[in-house]
């Protein structure tokens, strides 16, 4: 049983969501394009804004959203 | 204001819509600015900044490009999710995609203050784009479905793909869950909690159903994260460190 265990189950971490500071659903909506832009540039998005990628970590709807402006971005990025 | 509409692929790539569009979105015309300048990133953000809050046929145009902008990037979204709504007809993906546009272009020009040049000004607006797509798109996938917001409404303990121990393991986790769920939090925490988490009803469609909204939720679901992280830990599991 996992009271007996010291690994975390992933599958309770998940339910859980992450640990530490996360911004909420409108400020990640906010520094999104700004986050987007600076991993397209290769430069620590994580850093610059922290808690935006525990949010996305957490909200799937958001992550979504992430990654969608992510590839777009990207892709307009390989054709320039 | 009258917006402008064009025909496109409806399969979300990147083609280019039909007519002047083109101009904006061909390879050699990505750093071109609305009135088709030859200029830095930043100096094409300030132009589409300058031609928005412009008077008259400038303006016009350039929100009809930035309709079509909007439009792209909304069918770009489609396009990505489209194996997951292979049951929905091309015209109604079609509609999805021109209301998202519409919507989003509509919600750039009230928020066009908001803009200090973090990103390019693209990028700004196709975020806007993406999330009015995405939420229609979500909200489309779960139309007739029940949202059950019974917070005894827990999965399946049972996985055919895992040992008898797993299976046990497993049981028993969701059990001290069920525990904490119970002691810990309000029943609104626990709606939440057991809709979005356990039951991943996806939190724009919960939203509409409660007559609430994403952030107001996503709230309610972090604070019950964090009540049920602390229960679970005092109950002897072993959990991530939490900060």
């Amino acid at each position: 049983m996992a009271k007996h265990d010291h690994t975390p189950n992933p599958e309770l971490e998940r339910l859980l969501g992450p640990t530490g500071y996360e911004v909420s659903c409108d400020e990640c909506f906010e520094l999104l394009d700004q986050y987007v832009e600076l991993e397209v540039q290769g430069a620590n998005a994580d850093e610059r804004i922290p808690g935006l990628r525990n949010h996305l970590a957490g909200c799937p709807a958001c992550l979504e959203e992430h990654d969608s402006l992510l590839a777009l971005v990207t892709a307009e990025h390989r054709a320039r | 204001m009258t917006l402008q509409t064009h025909e496109a692929p409806a399969s979300g790539t990147l083609s280019p819509p039909h007519g002047f569009t083109r101009l904006i979105y061909s390879r050699q015309a990505m750093k071109l600015a609305p009135e088709g300048r030859d200029v830095s990133f930043d100096e094409q953000s300030q132009a589409w900044l300058a031609a928005l809050r412009g008077d008259g046929v400038r303006r016009d145009q350039a929100i009809a490009r930035l309709h079509a902008l909007l439009l792209r990037a909304a069918r770009f979204e489609l396009g990505r999710r489209r194996a997951a709504l292979s049951y929905v007809r091309g015209e109604e993906l079609d509609d999805i995609a021109t209301q998202a546009a519409d919507d989003a272009l509509m919600a750039v020009l009230a928020k066009l203050d908001d803009y200090r040049g973090a990103s390019r000004f693209t990028t700004w607006a196709y975020k806007f784009a993406l999330l009015e797509a995405g939420v229609r798109l979500r909200r489309r996938a779960w139309q007739g479905r029940e949202v059950v917001l019974d917070p005894e409404t827990w999965p399946t303990p049972a996985d055919p793909g895992s040992s008898a121990q797993e299976q046990l393991e497993r049981t028993e986790t969701l059990e001290a869950l069920r525990g904490a769920v119970d002691r810990a939090l309000t029943p609104h925490q626990r709606r939440v909690f057991v809709a979005l988490a356990l039951n991943e009803v996806p939190i724009d469609v919960l939203a509409e159903r409660l007559g609430t909204n994403r952030n107001a939720l996503y709230k309610t679901l972090h604070d019950a994260r964090r009540k049920l992280r602390r229960e679970l830990a005092a109950a002897g599991l072993a959990l991530a460190e939490d900060s």
